[in-house]
């Protein structure tokens, strides 16, 4: 793809970011590297205390992240290590041809789509892409989309029903862009069509959240057949800093409102509002990408599998099905 | 209605400070400051006499100058099994909100359903109360809404939404999100049975409500001045860190912008619906028209002074 810093491309090189709740970790792993400097010769000792080292630092974040917080996870899913679309395109999926532009206003790239082959499976595949370095943020938008980002959605979702492909979508975004060239653009009616589209397709759609769902903007690529969720992704109708100051009239309450909008994956799975969870990796999935794409991929195929197995107009009426089951229950 | 405005009006506002006004009598404009008498407001559609600003209107009001002779019949929403599925808490309990929202406007929730005549025609109306919690979507309007489109598929009936909202529910987290892939499926089966969708835009009307059902009509109407978007003023404000516009997301925008088809004054609003409907609904000429069009046949000499709209006019019977 274009536009990438070459330095993020390598991930020996990637700048490693720690959450603050994860300092305890950060010393551990920071004595290790000065014991591995030390020792050029393999220094049994120090071999033997890198050792132990690596144990505590996996107990550690045992600890840290089978208790993770909502607020917390709000942190990891949007850590800048974390895996984004392109890395799941790169991991995954074999001859990806993006395809650009939305045929009326302009390309946005914030969302990136294309057809690619997806574990043999010929696909259109989507995703909101948040971008690595500086340039790339600015070219992304931050992962905003703009009305032309959904349009394009949309268009690739019909070329993918034209053509009897299965859609994948993922999604990792803040939400869509709210400013004055969205709005004066239709952004509203842009993405309502594209969650119409969604609905209307014959052929299978899958979903995940890969990091954040922020609000409309997730959901015009979400109205799926199934909605899978990365372990420490989260998925919600605002952000906690927006709820926080609307309802607490101060963002400092980010945390209660990331609490109190049930926002987690493991939230989201009790209430029956996604499918399915994808296990990340000990120390969620910016720590090990590739473990946490292989187990993304798994979760991915197995749903494909069974969706393909559908007949396509029973398809689209279960999908209708299941969004209208949504209830306050939670269970269907 | 006029001599109230220009005679009796600025006399009394010179006697009485603003303040002090008995809000039962009059109404103070939020656009032009006018002191508006109450009566006189209902009988001009909550519409400002001096400026023509549209103020909200309560959903029993609207439904009552939409529908032929004011006559309709409400039916009865979905009941919610789980009143607070969240057992959300800011810095008041949901639950309590809710209780407030219901004893302030006594309707359940921040929508109205009921169906009746338009013009002689079948019409489902779904109206929202901004008075309720901002007239926000959460699964009991989700609800109304599909029960409002399966109402219309079995009246055979036109589905004409009305909505005023700040957008999804907060307090039902991602159960108010869920609300916009399922008030879209309300449109789709209104539109597969072949029935007219229209959407009255009013103020405001913003978020998740425009960003769903609220931007799929077959036709969208405004009214003047009314917000619509998609982003908050105050969030695209943040963003940019920029003043909008003058006018940024009015009706008239939305207009000029090919979002909405067109912007009608509350006044004409019915008259424009029903003659949306007749249109839709009678599409062909009637019988006795057609026997006159029939190609083939011989049509009469028509005198050409005594008529300029040509010979295949329909003659008047
Ligand atoms: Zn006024």
């Amino acid at each position: 793809m274009v536009g990438l810093d070459p330095l993020t491309e390598q991930p020996g090189n990637r700048m490693r970011v720690f959450l603050d709740f994860e300092k305890a970790v950060a010393d551990l792993e920071g004595k290790i590297e000065v014991l591995r400097h030390l020792s050029t010769d393999g220094d049994i000792n120090i071999v033997e205390e890198v050792g132990k080292l690596q144990s505590k630092v996996e107990r550690q974040l045992k600890n840290t992240y089978q208790k993770l917080s909502p607020w917390q996870k709000v942190q990891v899913a949007r850590h800048p290590n974390r895996p984004h679309f392109r890395d799941v395109v790169g991991n995954l999926v074999s001859e990806f041809t993006p395809l650009a532009g939305d045929r009326n206003f302009g390309e946005d790239k914030a969302i990136v789509g294309g057809i690619g082959r997806f574990r043999g499976f010929s696909a259109v595949i989507i995703g909101t892409e948040k971008g690595s370095s500086t340039q790339e943020r600015i070219e992304t938008n931050f992962g905003m989309a703009k009305p032309e980002g959904y349009r394009k959605a949309r268009r690739l979702m019909e070329l993918a029903e034209r053509f009897r492909l299965p859609v994948l979508t993922f999604i990792d975004t803040a939400g869509a862009y709210p400013g004055i060239d969205a709005e004066e653009r239709g952004q509203a009616e842009a993405i309502a069509r594209s969650i119409e589209t969604c609905l209307g397709l014959t052929v299978p759609i899958i979903s995940t959240i890969i990091g954040e769902g922020g609000s409309g903007g997730a959901v015009a690529l979400a109205a799926a057949d199934r909605v899978l969720m990365l372990e420490h992704s989260i998925y919600s109708v605002i952000s906690p800093e927006g709820c926080a100051s609307i309802l607490w009239r101060s963002g400092e309450h980010a945390k209660d409102a990331a609490e109190a909008l049930r926002l987690t994956a493991q939230d989201l799975k009790k209430m029956d509002i996604i499918d399915e969870i994808i296990p990340e990796p000990l120390g969620a999935a910016h720590r090990s990408r590739d473990v946490a794409l292989a187990s993304l991929g798994d979760a991915v195929e197995k749903a494909l599998r069974e969706l393909v197995a559908i007949d396509a107009n029973s398809l689209r009426s279960r999908r209708r099905d299941k969004f209208l089951a949504i209830s306050k229950n939670g269970s269907s | 209605m006029n001599w109230i405005t220009n005679s009796v009006l600025p006399k009394i506002k010179a006697l009485v400070q603003p303040r002090e006004v008995p809000d039962n009598f009059w109404t103070k404009c939020s656009n032009c400051d006018e002191m508006v008498f109450h009566r006189q407001l209902e009988q001009n559609f909550q519409v400002c006499s001096h400026c023509d600003h549209h103020m909200g209107m309560d959903p029993d009001a609207r439904l009552a100058m939409l529908f032929d002779d004011g006559q309709c019949t409400k039916i009865e929403l979905p009941k919610q099994t789980v009143v607070d599925p969240l057992k959300f808490r800011d810095r008041k309990r949901y639950s309590d909100r809710l209780k407030e929202a219901q004893a302030k406007t006594g309707a359940d929730d921040a929508i109205m359903i009921a169906h009746g005549d338009l013009g002689g025609m079948p019409a489902v109306a779904a109206v929202f109360s901004f008075a309720f919690m901002g007239g926000s979507m959460g699964v009991a309007v989700g609800d109304a809404l599909l029960r409002a489109a399966e109402l219309a598929v079995a009246q055979k009936a036109a589905l004409i939404v009305f909505p005023s909202s700040g957008g999804a529910r907060m307090q039902e987290g991602i159960l108010s999100l869920m609300q916009m892939p399922r008030t879209v499926i309300a449109t789709q089966i209104v539109k597969e049975a072949d029935l007219p969708y229209f959407v009255v835009l009013t103020n405001p009307t913003t978020g998740g409500v425009t960003a769903s059902f609220a931007m799929l009509g077959d036709i969208h109407l405004a009214e003047p001045g009314a917000i619509i978007g998609f982003a908050g003023k105050r969030v695209i404000e943040e963003t940019i860190r920029e003043k909008l516009p003058e006018g940024f997301q009015r009706a008239e925008y939305l207009l000029e912008h090919g979002m909405v088809d067109m912007v009608v004054r509350r006044h004409d609003l019915r008259a424009t619906l029903i003659r949306l409907l007749g249109l839709i609904n009678k599409p062909r000429p009637t019988a006795e028209v057609v026997t006159m069009v029939q190609p083939g046949l011989e049509i009469p000499a028509v005198d050409k002074s005594s008529s300029d709209a040509g010979a295949d006019q329909p003659s008047k019977t």
